[in-house]
C-alpha cells in the first residue's frame, strides 16, 4: 500500500485544563474513506480540529503527505488541500448559497463543471442558489457545508458528523455524494454516529476511547463482529 | 430508524408587522425626517436642518465604518480610533494652509485640487499610522477586551500628545476654500455648500463600500470573517491579512473624516477625535457592531436627531443621542442590523 495521506503520531491536545487527546495514533490511507468512531466525548471532534489546526497539538506530530504540519497555520493547511466540514457546519448565514460556494474556492472562480456536478449531487442548493444561507433547513445547510468543502478539488476531507439530525432521504443523498468524491480519488476522514452509513461508506475504521485510538482495521471486520463492537464501543451496531 | 414525517414544510407568508419589523431600520431615517418636518413646521428651516443633519451623519459614518468592521472581524475594541481622526485633520489642514494660494482664489478647480491633496495626504498618513498602530498596540492584545481598552486609550493619549509636539498646543483655525464658502438658497432654504459636498462624499463612499463588500471576493471574505472568522481560515484565507487591510482602510477613512470634520467646524484641536468617538461609538452600537449598513443608518439618525433637537429644544441636544441609543437598544439590544454573534 502506498504511503498514507495523513499520519498522526502520539498526538496530545489540551483544551483549557482538560487533556482531551492523550496520544492519538492514526493513519488515513490515500483514496479511502476512514471512519473515526467512538462514543460521545472521546475526542473525535478534537482530533479533526487538531488536524485542521483549530486546536494546537501540545505534542506529537501530524504528517500530511509525509510533511510535518503540526505548527502550520490553519489557512495554510487548507491551501495544502485539506477540506473541513465542522460539526456546526460553519455556514455563513448572511451570505447567499452562491457566495458561500465562491468562498469555498481559494484559488480562483468556481469551476462550472464542478458546480454542475455539485448541484447534481445536491439539487436543493441550486433551488436556493441566490437565497441567504441562513434561511436553509438543517439538512440543506449540511449539504452546503459539504459542497463548499468540495467546491474545489482537495486531497483530504475532514467531515464531522454530516448526517447528524438529518432525514433518511437526505442521508442517502449525502452518502452518494461522498462516494462520488472518493471515486474522484479524494481521501476522507469521517466522524459518523450513524452505523449504517459507516458500514456502507467506510473502508477502514478507527475507534477512539478516552482520547486514544483503541482499535483500527477494516470497517467490514468491525461491521460484522458484534462482540468487537460491544467491547470497543459498549454497544452493538446491529441494535441500530 | 424513524421515517421522516410525511409532510412538506411550507413557508408561511410574513405578516405585515413582521415585514415592517424587518424593514424598520431602513425606514427609520425617512420617518425621523418626516417627524422633524411635523415638529419644526417651517419648510425652509426644516430643509436647512435636514441637510446639516445629513452632512454631520455622513461624516460620522465615515469615521465609524472602519471601527465597526474592525470590531466585527477581530473582536477588537479600538478606542484609539479617534487618534486617526485628529491626525487626519492636522495633516489635511496643514496641507490646506500650505496651499493657501490655491484655497484663497475663487477657482473651483484650484480649491478642489487643494482639498483633494489634503485628503490624500491625510489618508496616507493615517493609513500608515493605522498599520503601525495595529502591529505595535493592537496585535499583542487580541482576544482580551479589557487590555484592548486600556492599551488603545493609552495609544490615543500618546498620539494626542505627539500632535501637541508637532503642531503646538493651540487649536488651529481654518477657513474653507473660497468656492466652498457660503450657501445656496433653494426654495427659501439656505444650504451651506460645504454640507452638500459632505453629503455627496458620504453617499459616494457608502455606495462604494457596499459595492466592495457585496460584489468583490475580498468583500465576501470580510463579511464572512465578521460572521465566522475561524471558518474563513479553515477554508484557506489568512484572516489576519484581511484584518490588517481593513484596519488600515478604516484608519485612512477616519483620517478623511477628520479632514472633513475640521473643515466643517473650521477649527481643529488634538482632542477633536476623542470627542467624536462618543458619537462614533453610539453609531456603531445602534447600527449593530460589524455592520456597515447599520452604521450608515445609525449615523444619519444621530446627525438628524442632534440638529432637529438643537433647533427645537437646545437644552436637550446633549442628551438626544444618548436617548436615541437607549431607545434603539431597548427595541433591539444587538443594534439595528446585528451581524456579530454575542461572544
Amino acid at each position: 500500500m502506498s504511503e498514507p495521506i495523513l499520519t498522526l503520531n502520539n498526538l496530545y491536545t489540551d483544551i483549557a485544563q482538560y487533556h482531551i487527546l492523550q496520544g492519538v495514533d492514526l493513519q488515513v490511507p490515500r483514496g479511502q474513506v476512514t471512519m473515526l468512531l467512538g462514543r460521545n466525548g472521546v475526542g473525535k471532534t478534537t482530533t479533526l480540529k487538531t488536524i485542521m489546526g483549530q486546536w494546537t497539538a501540545k505534542s506529537g506530530e501530524i504528517l500530511y503527505n509525509g510533511q510535518e504540519m503540526t505548527q502550520m497555520p490553519v489557512s495554510a493547511r487548507a491551501r495544502a488541500g485539506i477540506g473541513f466540514v465542522p460539526e456546526d457546519m460553519g455556514i455563513f448565514r448572511d451570505l447567499t448559497v452562491e457566495e458561500n460556494m465562491i468562498l469555498g474556492c481559494t484559488s480562483g472562480p468556481l469551476d462550472p463543471k464542478r458546480k454542475d456536478w455539485l448541484l447534481g449531487a445536491f439539487p436543493a442548493l441550486g433551488t436556493f442558489w441566490h437565497s441567504e444561507a441562513g434561511n436553509l433547513s438543517g439538512g440543506q445547510k449540511q449539504m452546503l457545508s459539504i459542497a463548499r468543502a468540495m467546491a474545489e478539488e482537495r486531497q483530504l476531507y475532514l467531515i464531522d458528523e454530516p448526517t447528524k439530525g438529518l432525514a433518511p432521504a437526505i442521508v442517502s443523498t449525502m452518502a452518494q455524494a461522498l462516494r462520488e468524491l472518493k471515486a474522484q480519488g479524494a481521501s476522507i476522514l469521517l466522524v459518523e454516529q450513524n452505523f449504517s452509513v459507516a458500514k456502507a461508506l467506510g473502508d477502514t475504521a478507527a475507534v477512539m476511547d478516552d482520547g486514544r485510538v483503541i482499535w483500527n482495521g477494516d470497517m467490514a471486520e468491525l461491521a460484522t463482529n458484534s462482540d468487537l463492537q460491544e467491547r470497543l464501543m459498549g454497544l452493538s451496531m446491529e441494535a441500530h | 430508524m424513524a421515517a421522516a414525517p410525511d409532510h412538506k414544510p411550507t413557508f408561511a407568508a410574513l405578516s405585515l408587522s413582521e415585514r415592517l419589523d424587518k424593514a424598520m431600520p431602513v425606514l427609520l431615517v425617512p420617518l425621523l425626517v418626516v417627524l422633524g418636518f411635523l415638529a419644526i413646521g417651517t419648510p425652509s428651516s426644516w430643509m436647512t436642518l435636514t441637510v446639516s443633519g445629513l452632512a454631520m451623519g455622513m461624516m460620522i459614518f465615515i469615521m465609524a465604518s472602519g471601527l465597526t468592521l474592525v470590531f466585527g472581524l477581530m473582536d477588537v475594541i479600538n478606542f484609539g480610533h479617534g487618534a486617526f481622526v485628529s491626525v487626519g485633520a492636522f495633516v489635511g489642514v496643514s496641507v490646506l494652509i500650505a496651499l493657501g494660494d490655491w484655497t484663497g482664489t475663487a477657482s473651483l478647480l484650484l480649491n478642489m485640487s487643494a482639498v483633494f491633496l489634503a485628503v490624500v495626504a491625510a489618508m496616507m498618513v493615517t493609513g500608515i499610522m493605522g498599520w503601525g498602530f495595529e502591529r505595535i498596540i493592537v496585535k499583542p492584545v487580541y482576544g482580551a477586551h479589557l487590555k484592548q481598552i486600556l492599551v488603545t486609550v493609552g495609544g490615543l493619549i500618546v498620539v494626542e500628545q505627539l500632535i501637541h509636539v508637532v503642531w503646538g498646543p493651540d487649536e488651529i483655525f481654518i477657513t474653507r476654500p473660497e468656492t466652498l464658502k457660503g450657501a445656496i438658497t433653494f426654495a427659501g432654504a439656505a444650504m451651506e455648500k460645504y454640507r452638500l459636498l459632505a453629503v455627496a462624499i458620504g453617499l459616494v463612499l457608502f455606495i462604494a463600500m457596499r459595492m466592495v463588500l457585496r460584489r468583490t471576493k475580498i468583500g465576501l471574505i470580510v463579511r464572512a470573517g465578521v460572521e465566522n472568522g475561524p471558518m474563513v481560515e479553515a477554508l484557506g484565507y489568512r484572516l489576519r491579512m484581511v484584518f490588517i487591510g481593513v484596519f488600515v482602510a478604516g484608519s485612512a477613512l477616519a483620517g478623511l473624516g477628520g479632514v472633513m470634520w475640521g473643515l466643517y467646524q473650521e477649527v481643529i484641536t488634538a482632542g477633536m477625535g476623542e470627542k467624536m468617538m462618543v458619537l462614533v461609538f453610539i453609531v456603531a452600537i445602534i447600527g449593530g457592531l460589524g455592520s456597515v449598513e447599520g452604521a450608515f443608518i445609525g449615523a444619519l439618525l444621530v446627525g438628524l436627531m442632534q440638529n432637529y433637537v438643537a433647533f427645537l429644544e437646545p437644552k436637550l441636544a446633549l442628551v438626544s443621542n444618548i436617548a436615541l441609543m437607549t431607545a434603539i437598544l431597548m427595541w433591539r439590544p444587538q443594534g439595528m442590523l446585528p451581524v456579530v454573534k454575542a461572544k
